[in-house]
């Protein structure tokens, strides 16, 4: 029997920019002294009231159309109570699915390998995050910094089928939500959480059928992406397992959490254990009205996301597929080209310089395109002395390479070092032939009709000049001289 | 007249011309609280420290008063009458406090309520019962009773309260006092212990409706930090006093008035129901005109149950960040779970954890849309109908409760059957959010009782008006309890 699995999600992401959190005044910022960011609310004093900071529910909004959902007329929040130590007021200020969240019922394009795919999405909802908690062996600690930072919780149906459409999906939201500047979307900095879930169902049925649907398994507090893939990889031969060893029937609905160092998924409850969470409206909010106007205006304000600047890369500026996608991945380094071409640079060479040299560099580094010493003029600038010919090409990664090492200009390397490119036809030409009364018998194979041995040639007048002849101008003379001969 | 008789504006008159001083006022507030809480057990603190304030414009200013012990106080302790935050002092104002501050009235002491105002009776307290300073073997109703008591027995010219079903109202009938809670959002709730958020109030006890008005005018403003605030700048309360009611229109309602509907009425209930009605009489002799209207029973008998529903489910809720661990006098046990069980196991009188229970229950799955949800569509139903009684009335005027205060022996209590709506409809004020004020209208046995005047929300101005043209016609403006009416 074959299987084929149905995998939801359940990304919470931060809105890490915001001045301050969404419900208190006190600063929306990551990694500072512990207990720093905090208002009397965060902690939960009596008599503190919550207020609903506008410029989150802008961001969740933003988001809301981005996923194709369905705004509400009126904006709830709702208390989910449970007690739990980092959870200073005893419930958390969230929206639950009735009356309706920021967002429901949308979907969302993504590129899986090069193929487009649509998930469906449940909702999308705005709410609070918890203090941050660490465990020592006789004490923990608790940090309020994070209690009350915005969050977006947005929930997928069951709408993958293995780990790379759900990581892809995973990859597709953090790009829209660094290219709405809604998130940095980290996980090094914990701003981005998963919870998936997982059932296998047989394959010859079919899956727009719930009753045909498996046993669900949730699997709680996934904090990478490379574990999110790990846990569906692990949880579907946990099952299929289960199903080959007849014991499938007799597993409940349950929660699991994923243990990092073993790479296994253990049991935390059933759902007869499940929280009752006993929902109910927040009486200090009152219901707001999210006006038709508001919503078009916040949906003028959407920047181009990375599949749209994708198109106009290749559509435009005709570059591969590869080179485009490699670009819009991350949403600086697509800023730092597209302010490239703005200074002047031809986008097909500016795409080339960057993808070559500049990414070479920050991944050997471990850099980002913002810390870089070379800027957008500096690097449109350089292209231009390869262009007007004072400079080779291969002599302008050299500099380039400089340039980022030494913290210095390019100009001014290409000064210094008295650089300059052998463009004379007189000196060349006594290269070219001093090459050619060396290499006789390659004259005869070009004459044969193998003609990538001017490749060859040319690499020897390279190699006798240290880069510094013009690659074209050899090549051409090469050719009208063994023609010559 | 001695000082502890006169109002806010002839206080503020003799501060001006210097005949009194403010310090003076100041330290026989504090000299009489001690005396009151000998006798009546109303204060969780009294600030022997307190400073005279310069006397400005503002007519509180260089005014002693009293806080409800729910208040956060900056600096001093504020315990909301629980085990649970018993050295609890907290590092911020209330707004409310804030604004009395800048009018330059002076807190002398912090007065007892029923525990996290839960409760009316004033007697579950973390120091106490406090005892009706009119009588002592009876309560003073709560949960401002603390307040209530104090200003009763002359202590001040006012103090804050709150009220989430009654509890400002309640008292101050009991008291023989006025207690006016204003409509929901006109002060600002932020610093307020919280106990059912959507019916909460703060509000006023005086002993006359000018200085209600008075003191609300100076509590009341839209806040940053309150979302429910609305912008009340162009109400001015006191101003809007003047006494003339001639057109105005109040209705009563038949089932709750009517002697017919308690057949085993004592006399007590039955002359409560008498005074109540030779009260419509002084309406009608102002010139207001008064009329009787009928309300479903059903709609009447919900009441009571809708205001548990919903107050226990918020309490719960808005209680659960009582744990001990970031403030709150922190258990000793080893594990959170365990700190937290004894804390509030320990904390908690038995009535608020009956009230948690209840709330978790309505709230739970399986059980909210019994009871939460029906609750909220009774609580909307009941509001709509009392909108509708004031699309032709100017407001809707009842007598307070059956009587006068209970005996705190309960024993000693009449049982009278289908008393309840009579007892609880001041729920309705808070269900509405409703602007409602209560005032003394006579005795039974030798203790006060009050009437009550609920008007439309945003119309707080007109009702003060209607019940300082009705306490001008009677005789119990400014009154204090006998035993406590003495020069000191």
């Amino acid at each position: 029997m074959k299987y084929k699995a149905l995998i939801g999600l359940e990304m919470h992401c931060e809105i890490s920019t915001t001045n301050t959190k969404v419900f208190s005044r006190s600063r929306n910022s990551f990694n500072e002294c512990p207990n720093s960011n905090v208002r009397p609310l965060d902690m939960g004093f009596p008599g503190t009231l919550p207020v609903v900071n506008k410029e989150a529910v802008k961001k969740a909004l933003t988001m809301s159309i981005i996923l194709n959902c369905t705004q509400p007329e009126y904006l709830y929040f709702e208390r989910k109570n449970y007690y739990y130590p980092d959870l200073p007021k005893g419930y958390q200020i969230t929206q639950d699915t009735k009356p309706a969240p920021i967002g429901i019922n949308g979907q969302l394009k993504y590129d899986c390998d090069g193929q487009f795919k649509i998930a469906q999405i449940d909702n999308i909802h705005l709410e609070e995050d918890t203090c941050s908690m660490d465990h020592y062996e006789t004490f923990s600690t608790l940090d309020y910094n994070r209690a009350g930072v915005p969050l977006l919780e947005l929930v997928t149906k069951p709408t993958f089928h293995n780990s790379k459409e759900a990581v892809s999906f995973l990859e597709t939201m953090r790009n829209i939500y660094q290219y709405t500047n809604i998130s940095e979307a980290d996980s090094k900095k914990g701003q981005v959480r998963c919870d998936v879930n997982v059932s296998i169902m047989d394959e010859n049925l079919d899956e727009t059928d719930p009753k045909n649907w498996g046993t669900k398994v949730e699997i709680k507090n996934v904090n990478s992406f490379s574990g999110v893939k790990a846990v569906i990889d692990y949880e579907i031969k946990r099952q299929i397992k289960a199903k080959e060893d007849g014991t499938y029937d007799e597993m409940e609905q349950q929660t699991r959490r994923w243990d990092e160092e073993t790479g296994t998924t253990i049991y935390m409850r059933n759902k007869v254990d499940a929280i009752d969470y006993r929902y109910f409206i927040e009486p200090n909010i009152p219901k707001f009205k999210i006006s038709t106007n508001w919503l078009k205006d916040i949906k003028a304000s959407i920047p181009k996301l990375a599949h749209e600047r994708k198109e106009t890369y290749m559509n435009d500026y005709k570059l591969s597929n590869y080179d485009a996608a490699i670009l819009v991945k991350e949403k600086n380094i697509s800023d730092y080209y597209e302010e490239t071409i703005k200074c002047g640079a031809d986008p097909k060479l500016a795409s080339n310089w960057i993808t070559s040299v500049i990414l070479g560099y920050l991944n050997k580094e471990l850099l980002n395109i913002d810390e870089i010493y070379v800027t957008p003029l500096m690097l449109k600038e350089l292209i231009d002395m390869v262009n007007k010919g004072t400079i080779s090409s291969k002599q302008g990664k050299e500099v380039l390479f400089k340039s980022l090492e030494e913290q210095k200009d390019p100009k001014t390397i290409v000064q210094e070092s008295g650089m300059k490119q052998i463009g004379s036809s007189d000196e060349i030409l006594k290269i070219v032939t001093e090459v050619l009364d060396e290499n006789t018998e390659n004259i005869n194979k070009y004459k044969a009709g193998r003609s990538n041995v001017v490749d060859f040639l040319v690499g020897q007048v390279m190699k006798k000049t240290r880069g510094q002849a013009n690659p074209t101008i050899t090549r051409k003379m090469m050719i009208e001289e063994i023609e010559k001969r | 007249m001695k000082n502890n008789f006169k109002t806010i504006e002839q206080l503020h008159e003799e501060l001006i011309n210097g005949k009194i001083t403010s310090q003076q006022l100041i330290d026989e507030a504090i000299k009489r609280s001690h005396k009151l809480q000998k006798e009546c057990n109303a204060f969780v603190t009294i600030l022997d420290d307190a400073q005279a304030h310069d006397i400005s414009d503002n007519l509180l200013s260089g005014i002693p008063y009293g806080i409800k012990d729910n208040y956060s106080t900056k600096g001093i302790l504020s315990t909301g009458s629980s085990n649970t935050l018993k050295d609890y002092i907290p590092f911020f104002n209330a707004t409310a406090i804030d604004k009395l501050t800048t009018s330059g009235a002076i807190p002398v002491n912090k007065t007892v309520l029923d525990e996290f105002g839960m409760g009316g009776t004033g007697t579950t307290g973390h120091t106490g019962t406090v005892l009706n300073p009119w009588n002592k073997k009876h309560m003073c109703a709560g949960s401002s009773a603390g307040s209530a008591c104090a200003v009763a027995a002359g202590v001040y010219p006012f103090a804050t309260g709150s009220d989430t079903g009654d509890s400002i109202r309640k008292p101050a009938a009991y008291c023989g006092i006025v207690g006016y809670k204003p409509t929901y959002g006109m002060i600002s709730r932020y610093g307020l212990f919280p106990f059912a958020s959507s019916l909460d109030h703060c509000g006023v006890l005086t002993r006359n409706v000018k200085d209600a008005a008075i003191v609300v005018d100076n509590m009341k403003g839209k806040d940053k930090n309150d979302m429910t605030t609305w912008d009340s700048s162009q109400i001015h309360l006191r101003k809007s006093i003047t006494g003339e009611v001639k057109g105005k229109k109040l209705c009563y309602i038949k089932e709750l008035c009517d002697i017919n509907n308690y057949k085993d009425a004592d006399d007590t209930l039955k002359e409560h129901l008498k005074n109540f009605q030779a009260t419509l009489d002084k309406c009608q002799k102002l010139g207001i005109e008064i009329k009787e209207e009928s309300i479903d029973k059903r709609l009447l008998n919900a009441i009571s149950s809708v205001y548990v529903v919903i107050s226990c489910a918020e309490a719960t809720s808005n209680m659960s960040n009582l744990t001990g661990i970031v403030f709150g006098p922190r258990s000793k046990k080893d594990n959170y779970i365990e700190m937290m069980k004894d804390y509030r196991t320990n904390g908690f009188c038995s009535l608020i954890k009956r009230r948690f229970i209840i709330g978790s229950y309505v709230l739970q799955k399986e059980n909210k849309e019994r009871y939460f949800y029906n609750a909220q569509k009774a609580r909307r139903l009941i509001v709509d109908e009392w909108k509708k009684l004031f699309q032709k009335y100017d407001g809707v005027i009842l007598p307070v409760g059956s009587g006068p205060a209970k005996y705190l022996d309960d024993k000693k209590n009449p049982q009278i059957t289908n008393i309840k709506s009579l007892e609880e409809h001041l729920q309705v004020g808070n269900f509405g959010g409703f602007p409602s004020i209560t005032i003394p209208n006579g005795f039974i046995n030798n203790m006060p009782v009050g009437v009550n005047i609920t008007g439309k929300c945003y119309d707080d101005a007109n009702i003060l008006n209607i019940a300082y043209a009705l306490e001008t016609s009677m005789n119990y403006k400014n009154q204090i309890a006998k035993e406590f009416d003495y020069e000191i």
